[in-house]
């Protein structure tokens, strides 16, 4: 068990330096001149060698690439990323500044894609009509199809332009984040209802609910009493896709929404090529990447007791 | 997306080759296409990308207009019988738009799939077949790509590379290569225990000619119903890396971008970023629902 759970951390350690590696090599070594990536792509033929030189000095350039990699990461560890060339400041402080607004659009969405995603399973294994079941069944795939930017600009349309009860853009007060929360939770949504889907149906044909039947529960009884419990477990597994989907589609919504967050950062930081604030970004989902799977890998054990009895017996190679 | 890896019953035809195959597709294509029939919604489907295929081929042959030149004078038409999809701010065709940015997408959305399927399965072929330390190494690596975001991968490598079509496609190909690794190493790794294979060494086949006479045809299965599913994703992908403005420059069209141009006039004009933008979205779900009667068929 001790094993499985070291390996485990240092895997996620791994994930989080190889991605500080790579946007290195990305973003500082790649390019033939990293120093004008410095600078506005607009005034870049304005500015005088003197001052290119002086820059490329404090950033580094223009020592041995190894040195500039080791005296990164060694301030990376510490949590500084440097400074956004863009506004000047640390590049933690800039993210941690978006953090909140992003966090609240993204657990909102994750409550809410949960929870259309559970009714979809729900009636696609409680209906007895077939038509019923391969309309909700289609719903998922669906919702994976529909590109962010054009639900967002739908539900835009409909919702605050013709019926005018949510204001367009902006982050002001609690109504304004309703209807970027519904965009963003049709996307990450399909997934997991099509995982659910699966596991309710298999589920719902195994040993334990034949016995309910027999006991002479409802059908209703049985989803919400057995198998609700039971197929929720297998959504934990897509915990890495989910939040690919609520990264990606931050990015969509909050251009669409003019709303500002990390999505919108990422997007300014690309535009304006802001190199240590582009390496910071990564860094950052990365590394919650790997937390989010660590905790998934770590409780996984614990929710699911048959696991929990492999990993006792058997070397964690099994694992 | 998620992918369920085949077990290895399914190629348990023993050194069933890839020509072999594709003589019983041929033998059964009357019985799919009898069956084709029993599926409306998998037809029209089908339909829609072959005429969206035609678009990006002869695009002329679908529209009269011209996707470049407008007329002032009819800005913001709405869509009409004259124009299907209404016009844009410069009275440009918003169909003729369309029809001849299927080219940009699409071409870009086949070069993505390519780069993505050509560099993973190698990679995945690699780790799966050398093993040991070599496996360990790519699979770590494999799984950084797989912790960053494909969106935000893709916007690093475009930003990185410059703004263009091509550079999108690039970075849409890149960012996807890891799940085609992925999904091939596992196949690897189920077809190399196969007795057709310890035959075949039995026999004394070279590492190299069991690799490329058995492994290879028996493996690819699984990743070719993962290209078909990635071109859905990937048409997503190139069309939102537009949207976001790193494509190809204003007045090419291409989908992502006729969606962007349309949003700044999406209160009063609402069709000229809808129209385009739901064109997109049944082309994807086509493509969605071909993919997954392909992931039907192969289960089978």
């Amino acid at each position: 068990m001790l094993r499985y759970v070291a390996l485990k951390i240092g895997r996620a350690l791994f994930v989080v330096w190889a991605a500080f590696t790579l946007t290195f090599v990305l973003l500082f070594v790649l390019p033939a001149n990293p120093v004008d990536l410095l600078f506005d792509p607009a005034e870049i033929n304005a500015i005088p060698p003197e001052v290119r030189e002086r820059v490329a000095a404090n950033y580094g350039f223009n020592k041995p690439v190894i040195l500039q990699y080791l005296d990164r990461l060694g301030h990376a560890l510490t949590g500084d990323f440097g400074n956004s060339v863009q506004s000047g400041r640390p590049v933690t402080a800039a993210i941690l500044d978006m953090l909140p607004s992003t966090l609240v659009l993204a657990s909102g969405a994750l409550a809410l894609a949960l929870l259309i995603a559970f009714v979809i399973a729900f009636v696609a294994t409680s209906t007895r009509r077939e038509w019923v079941r391969n309309l909700v069944e289609a719903l998922p795939s669906g919702a994976v199809s529909v590109p962010v930017f054009l639900s967002g600009i739908l539900i835009l349309q409909i919702f605050s332009f013709r019926l005018g009860w949510f204001p367009a853009f902006g982050d002001e007060g609690a109504k304004s984040v309703v209807l970027p929360l519904v965009t963003l939770a049709i996307p990450v949504s399909g997934p997991i209802a099509q995982l659910l889907v699966r596991s309710f149906a298999t589920e719902f044909h195994s040993g334990y609910v034949t016995t309910s039947w027999a006991k002479g529960a409802t059908r209703s009884g049985i989803i919400i009493g057995d198998v609700f419990r039971n197929a929720s477990l297998p959504a934990l597994t897509i915990a890495s896709i989910t939040f690919g989907n609520l990264i990606a589609g931050s990015v969509i919504t909050e251009t669409v929404f003019a709303r500002k967050g990390i999505g919108r950062l990422t997007q300014t930081a690309i535009d304006t090529l802001d190199v240590p604030l582009v390496q910071g970004i990564v860094v950052f989902v990365a590394a919650i990447f790997a937390l989010i799977n660590l905790i998934v890998d770590l409780n996984y054990p614990l929710l699911d007791p048959r696991l929990r009895a492999t990993l006792a017996v058997s070397t964690p190679r099994a694992a | 997306m998620t992918v369920e890896l085949d077990t290895p019953g399914t190629s348990a035809a023993p050194a069933a080759t890839a020509a072999g195959e594709w003589s019983g597709f041929a033998r059964s294509l009357p019985k799919r296409l009898s069956e084709l029939g029993q599926q409306p919604i998998l037809v029209v489907s089908w339909i829609i990308v072959l005429v969206v295929i035609g678009w990006a081929i002869a695009p002329d042959l679908f529209t009269s207009y011209s996707p470049y030149d407008g007329n002032t004078n009819a800005s913001f038409v709405p869509p009409s019988a004259e124009h299907w999809f209404g016009t844009d701010r410069l009275g440009r065709d918003l169909f003729a738009r369309s029809v001849y940015g299927a080219r940009t997408t699409l071409t870009a959305t086949l070069l993505a799939v390519l780069v993505a399927f050509g560099i993973g399965t190698v990679v995945g072929l690699v780790a799966g077949f050398a093993g040991g330390f070599v496996d360990t190494a790519i699979m770590r690596v494999v799984d950084v790509f797989l912790a960053i975001p494909s969106l935000l991968l893709a916007m690093v490598v475009v930003s990185v590379l410059g703004y263009s079509t091509h550079n999108i496609a690039l970075a849409v190909g890149i960012s996807s290569i890891a799940s085609f690794a992925r999904v091939m190493r596992a196949e690897v790794l189920a077809v190399v225990t196969q007795d057709y294979v310890k035959a075949a060494y039995g026999l004394g086949v070279g590492r190299l000619g069991v690799m490329v006479k058995h492994v290879v045809p028996n493996s690819l299965s699984s990743v070719i119903a993962l290209a078909a599913l990635e071109v859905g994703t990937a048409v997503l992908a190139v069309a939102s890396l537009g949207f976001l403005g790193y494509g190809a420059p204003p007045p090419e069209p291409e989908w992502g971008l006729l969606v962007a141009e349309g949003r700044d006039y999406v209160a009063v004009h609402p069709w000229a970023s809808i129209m385009p933008g739901v064109a997109l979205a049944i082309v994807v779900i086509a493509t969605h629902r071909i993919s997954t009667s392909f992931r039907k068929d192969h289960r089978r």
